[in-house]
């Protein structure tokens, strides 16, 4: 084999690799992604929404950049995983003790409608001082839980009234405001603690690259 | 012939008695580490949780509940899909096999108390009637705990 052909075979094979590459980004990431859920919330940097907090703020995504974050979706007439999740990251909360000092904590309502500002201030006060409630106009709470993959759904029971599905996931974020993992719902304590505490020294990487 | 009719008799009488099973004693049903979440007002549904133990030998089946704290009490089940995707739906009546208990816990069963006809105030109790298929009925006092409480007062 000439040094020539090496070199074509060589240049072949990069450029069968760099295709591979593009059509794979194309497919998974790109823009011939499927939109599904079950994808990774996108960047908090990339968000666009408009909500306000239970004190009466507004706020939005770059609210939760510069230190690092969880969040999650629930509405406070969900009986059992709402309050559930509120109380294990209470827990989680107390566990990390000022380790998670500085942290934003925010629970977004999928049920904007019984959800006010009033009926979230009432609901959070029942649980870590750090947890925030935020709630808005539902095409904002749509376009907040897109940007998370959040899915959620209305459901009618019976004598009229309604309950929510939801992703009951609790999405980390580093405080550059980049997707760190989630926590689901019914994962295990002892494993939700180490999640939070990496997503918490991801800022500290950070600060070491500058 | 009458030998043959009073045999037949006797054969159906017994088909009957052995058809018709026992009904389970709910006598025997023991409920543990009951406990409930304060409310907010009375608008929001509240829930309890607690352990149903059958120490007998027969199966139980738990058909309902009743309480004068909540006009529509009723079991219901929290279940969470592969896209971590929460949602809540009536269980039905539920049988307990002898020797086996069945958890009412967060993020699975759960007695749900809709139309509240008063706040749970935590620090309180409140009486629910367990109803089983043989007639039969459990009165379970179950204290009220904190919203933010994880499970039952040890």
């Amino acid at each position: 084999m000439t040094r020539r052909s090496i070199l074509k075979y060589a240049f072949a094979g990069i450029a069968a690799i760099v295709l591979t590459l593009v059509v794979g980004w194309w497919q998974v990431d790109g823009p011939g992604a499927p939109e599904q859920a079950g994808l990774r919330p996108v960047a908090l940097s990339e968000m666009e929404f408009r909500l306000t907090d239970h004190e009466g703020n507004e706020v939005g995504p770059e609210n939760l950049i510069g230190s690092p974050s969880m969040v999650f979706f629930g509405f406070t007439y969900c009986p059992d995983v709402c309050p559930t999740t509120l109380s294990d990251i209470s827990g989680w909360l107390d566990d990390l003790g000022e380790e998670a000092e500085g942290m934003n904590v925010v629970f977004i309502t999928v049920d904007p409608e019984r959800d006010t500002v009033e009926a979230m201030a009432e609901y959070v006060g029942y649980f870590h001082p750090s947890i925030r409630g935020w709630t808005g106009p539902e095409e904002e709470i749509a376009r907040a839980a897109q940007g998370f993959r959040a899915r959620y759904g209305r459901v009618p029971t019976e004598g009229g009234d309604y309950t929510m599905n939801h992703t009951a996931s609790v999405f980390l974020f580093d405080a550059k405001g980049r997707f760190s993992t989630m926590i689901d719902y019914h994962e295990p304590r002892e494993f939700a603690v180490p999640k939070i505490r990496r997503a918490l020294n991801r800022e500290t990487g950070g600060q070491h690259e500058n | 012939m009458k030998t043959v009719l009073y045999g037949l008799m006797a054969a159906s009488m017994f088909a009957s008695s052995t058809a018709t099973p026992v009904e389970a004693g709910s006598e025997d049903v023991v409920v543990e580490d009951a406990w409930a979440r304060a409310s907010i007002g009375v608008n929001r549904p509240g829930v309890a949780y607690m352990t149903i133990r059958n120490t007998g030998d027969e199966a139980v089946i738990l058909t309902g509940l009743r309480t004068d704290l909540a006009m529509m009490p009723d079991i219901h089940q929290t279940s969470t899909n592969a896209d971590g995707v929460s949602s809540m739906a009536p269980a039905g009546e539920i049988e307990i096999a002898p020797g086996e208990s069945v958890s009412l816990e967060p993020g699975g069963l759960h007695a749900m108390l809709m139309r509240l006809q008063r706040p749970m105030a935590k620090g309180e109790s409140f009486s629910l009637t367990l109803d089983f298929s043989d007639g039969g009925e459990i009165v379970v006092e179950v204290p009220i705990l904190g919203i933010a409480a994880r499970g039952p007062e040890s």
